[in-house]
């Protein structure tokens, strides 16, 4: 299944075996992936596969359980990303690591400035060769330019530069194009392509199918933490990747109970929100939403889709537009106090990042669970604790939540339970719509289809769902309706019938990726 | 997994287990270890009036921390507590021998309050001033540590500036005026107890009560556990942590009326250093200056292990110097045990993790 290496591309680093075990998940099981020279190494698999995990374990952020590296067949062992780039290993993150009140020239040698004596930094010298890297990068930035100043397609040239100041001959890119404007990605992919030619190693994670196909050489897909298909791009086309990231036999979604679907709940009319980066993160966004209903937003990184959630939390003082609960205007207003208002109009949201957004890890499980609805259990001022256990519990067994006991802290559960606890906060506010933005991510495929499952149940009773997510299968199985998202703007709207998984993969890219070589 | 091997990993936990529990009794362990050592050590430390000095002794560093508590575990810091304590013993001292001088509308009246009166202003003085500290903090974005960093010089500053830097002294007050009875609130006792130290009964009291069962209590730990996840939760976090500073203002003023009422005098530099005192206190009693973890009862006998500490020590004999260098070693101690606590239990739920796994 490998691929067989020639004389052009013969194998710089390979990682045999690699497992890597989290609490509560096995992020990597016994990896094989190998990284050709002067090609460019693609990387793929949906959120939570591992993608990331084998890319830390090669850069030496994290060490495997079990498994070896071997650099030019010789077994190595990474102590720290410093140990990685001085064997030629370099690492341009999904968020960019740069210092944006320093500048160029102070980023790219930082922590291994050109000192005389130790102590004086050479400026000229680093200077002058900035300017080398930049020429052979083809950009004209400045070493003296602050990186706060810089677009972000530039950052990443910035980034990437820093890796070649330290000699790297295997440079990995975690999702570089997921912030950057279309002729941003076309400079990238020109120096890509410089790169490789140079004879780096380039290993591309991404989710954009289209990217890979056009400019990979070789593709290693992964799911669930195993490698499940590793080819020469030659051989092989977008269906085959499709098939490889999502497996259609190894998941049950458990299809739709079938259920009346009633009357508009919730709509947003025109919700604009100017970007930080210019322009509109989100861009005239309408949508509707009834009773007992799952609507599944589908769009890349960036699309806008948290941003369109967090606007619905009134939690962005800059938007414009207007959001109708029942047919009624919802008042706006910023500041802490938004997102009470919406919970007690029956919203609630079960954001994207658990361990920043979704639960306080110092506390129990029960005080996750009951927070946003305390008010239901007090008298006067006194927090009734039996009646807030008993209502906790109720929840615990109805979501299937395994638990040793409701007081332990909840950061001892595993993710699939961690996300159910802040799916059970959200339920014990009683909502009318619930917005659930990438509900499955991080979580194992059991833990899936249980969440799965229970958004299924919820929707049977009545519960209008708006779900984000960038899984493609989960948005085609799961959803009653369809919305692709791309650049802010909504490019799509597919009933469940008539949704094609290659109608919603164009929809998304529209206005973003190359346009070029699409018809795969 | 072989019965052996499951025999041993329980009986590791289990020990575990035990020496955790330890640890996390370890503010009361030192508590009565201090006691032990200085009933043994300390010639007539056991006795009842004794230990009554000694607790009026802990009740003003004690107020304070019950206050900074609530600070701490939403992740903040209040260092204006110490000077709020000198501005509103001026405050009190100002009213019962200057009462307010209507100048402007009839020549030489002065209005005079009673002490009741003079009581709610000055507690009213100190919750205005920990409101001036939320209002920076939560709607001036101004960091916890700067602004009460300022609040700590400007209520030291006013303080100086309402007397000149003098003392207002002998405050019992003047019965033609009505402003008698000041010094019944540090001097007074009800049931062999002082009245200091039922107030401090009453405070603590009613901290835990609301830390433990109130939705407000809640809302501080969820807000200094995870500040976004609290306010995506429907917290009002401003108006949290608007409580928790005017809440420890307020404590900080009932300090102030028990110290000038207990001195019979209003001097504008007590309090200076307090403020630590009282972060010393949370500390030792388990609050994490991260936010997140504490507890009224962990700070209360924080509190009694510094005071009984410095107390015994100088029954000793022991030179005040060394007892500034004890009182810095206990905090240090404190914490890097509390660090360790916290990485064995780290270390635990792991293995639980993992026994529940295979």
């Amino acid at each position: 299944m490998r691929p067989a290496s020639d004389d052009r591309h013969d194998i710089v680093l390979s990682v045999r075996g690699a497992t890597k075990v989290y609490p509560g998940t096995r992020a990597l099981d016994a990896v094989d992936f190998d990284v050709l020279r002067g090609a460019i190494n693609v990387l793929v698999g949906e959120n939570g596969a591992g993608k990331s995990t084998l890319m830390k374990i090669i850069a030496g952020v994290e060490q495997p359980t079990e498994g070896t590296i071997l650099l030019g067949g010789e077994p190595v062992v990474f102590v720290d990303t410093m140990d990685a780039a001085r064997h030629g290993i370099g690492i341009v993150f999904q968020e960019l690591n740069l210092f944006p009140n320093l500048s160029v020239a102070d980023n790219i040698f930082i922590a291994r400035e050109r000192t005389r004596l130790g102590t004086d930094i050479r400026s000229s010298d680093q200077r002058e060769a900035v300017r080398v890297l930049m020429g052979r990068l083809e950009h004209d930035i400045s070493p003296d330019a602050l990186v706060a100043d810089l677009p972000i397609g530039q950052q990443q040239i910035v980034e990437i530069a820093k890796a070649l100041a330290q000699d790297a001959r295997i440079l990995i890119m975690d999702e570089p194009t997921s912030a950057l404007s279309t002729a941003e990605v076309e400079i990238l992919f020109r120096v890509i392509a410089e790169l490789k030619a140079q004879g780096v190693a380039v290993v591309y994670i991404s989710h954009r199918l289209e990217e890979l196909t056009r400019i990979g050489d070789y593709i290693t897909v992964l799911r669930d933490g195993r490698v499940t298909g590793s080819r020469p791009m030659a051989e092989i086309d977008v269906p085959w990747i499709v098939r490889s990231m999502t497996g259609a036999a190894s998941r049950d979604f458990s299809k739709t109970q079938p259920h009346d679907i009633g009357d508009e709940v919730f709509r947003a009319e025109n919700i604009c929100l100017p970007s930080r980066r210019g322009g509109y993160a989100l861009d005239h966004v309408s949508m509707s939403l009834r009773a007992g209903e799952i609507v599944g937003i589908y769009g890349l990184l960036g699309a806008g889709r948290s941003e369109f959630f967090e606007c619905v939390m009134n939690q962005h003082a800059a938007m414009t537009g207007t959001f109708y609960m029942d047919g009624e205007p919802l008042s706006r207003g910023g500041g802490g106090g938004g997102v009470a208002s919406r919970i007690a109009r029956g919203i609630a949201l079960v954001p994207e990042d658990r361990k920043t957004e979704g639960l306080v890890e110092i506390m129990a499980i029960r005080e996750n669970m009951s927070l946003s609805s305390l008010r239901g259990f007090v008298n006067g001022f006194h927090l009734d604790l039996k009646r807030e256990r008993d209502a906790v519990l109720s929840f615990v067994s109805n979501l299937a939540i395994k638990i040793a006991s409701p007081e332990n802290p909840v950061s001892s559960l595993s993710g699939g339970n961690q996300q159910k606890v802040v799916i059970g906060k959200a339920l014990m506010t009683r909502p009318h719509v619930l917005l659930m933005d990438e509900p499955s991510r991080g979580i194992d495929v059991g833990a899936k289809a249980e969440v799965f499952r229970t958004m299924r149940r919820l929707a049977a009773e009545g519960i209008a769902i708006l779900m984000a997510t960038s899984d493609l299968e989960e948005v085609m199985s799961l959803s009653d309706r369809i919305i692709v998202m791309s650049n802010g703007r909504v490019t799509g709207e597919f009933a469940r019938e008539e949704a094609t998984e290659e109608a919603v993969v164009a929809a998304s890219a529209v206005g973003h990726a190359p346009a070029t070589k699409m018809e795969a | 997994m072989t019965p052996i091997e499951a025999t041993t990993v329980r009986a590791g936990l289990n020990r575990q287990a035990a020496v955790l529990l330890m640890l996390k009794m370890r503010t009361l362990i030192a508590l009565l270890a201090v006691i032990v050592f200085f009933s043994l050590a300390a010639p007539n430390f056991v006795s009842t009036a004794n230990a009554v000095i000694m607790a009026k002794h802990v009740a003003v560093n004690a107020f304070l921390a019950i206050g900074m508590t609530f600070v701490i575990i939403t992740g903040g810091i209040d260092l204006s507590v110490g000077s709020v304590v000198g501005l509103t013993g001026m405050v009190a001292g100002y009213f019962i021998l200057h009462g307010i001088d209507l100048g402007g509308i009839s020549i030489g009246y002065t209005l005079y309050f009673s002490v009741p009166v003079i009581i709610l202003i000055t507690l009213f003085v100190g919750v205005a001033v920990g409101a001036v500290n939320g209002f920076l903090i939560t709607k001036l974005s101004v960091a916890p540590f700067i602004a009460t960093l300022g609040m700590l010089y400007v209520a030291r500053g006013i303080a100086l500036l309402s007397s000149d830097g003098a003392t207002f002294p002998n405050l019992v007050g003047n019965p033609e005026y009505g402003t008698t009875g000041f010094p019944l609130l540090g001097a007074g006792s009800l049931a062999g107890i002082p009245y200091s130290i039922w107030i401090l009964i009453l405070l603590s009291l009613g901290a835990a009560y609301i830390g433990a069962r109130t939705p407000l209590g809640r809302h501080i730990y969820a807000v200094g556990g995870n500040e976004r996840a609290a306010a995506l939760s429907g917290i009002k976090v401003a108006r949290v942590k608007m409580f928790v500073y005017m809440f420890s203002g307020f404590c900080a003023a009932v300090a102030g009326l028990v110290i000038s009422s207990q001195l019979v005098a209003a001097h504008p530099a007590t309090g200076e250093t307090f403020e630590l005192n009282a972060i010393a206190a949370a500390v030792l009693g388990g609050t994490s200056m991260s936010g997140g973890r504490g507890r009224i009862a962990g700070t209360i006998v924080g509190a009694f292990v510094i005071g009984i500490l410095s107390d015994g020590l100088v029954m000793m004999g022991v030179s005040s110097f060394w007892q500034i260098v004890i009182k810095g070693l206990v905090i240090i101690a404190a914490v890097v045990v509390d660090q360790f606590q916290q990485r064995m239990e780290a270390r635990i739920t792991l293995q639980h993790q993992a026994a529940l796994g295979r």
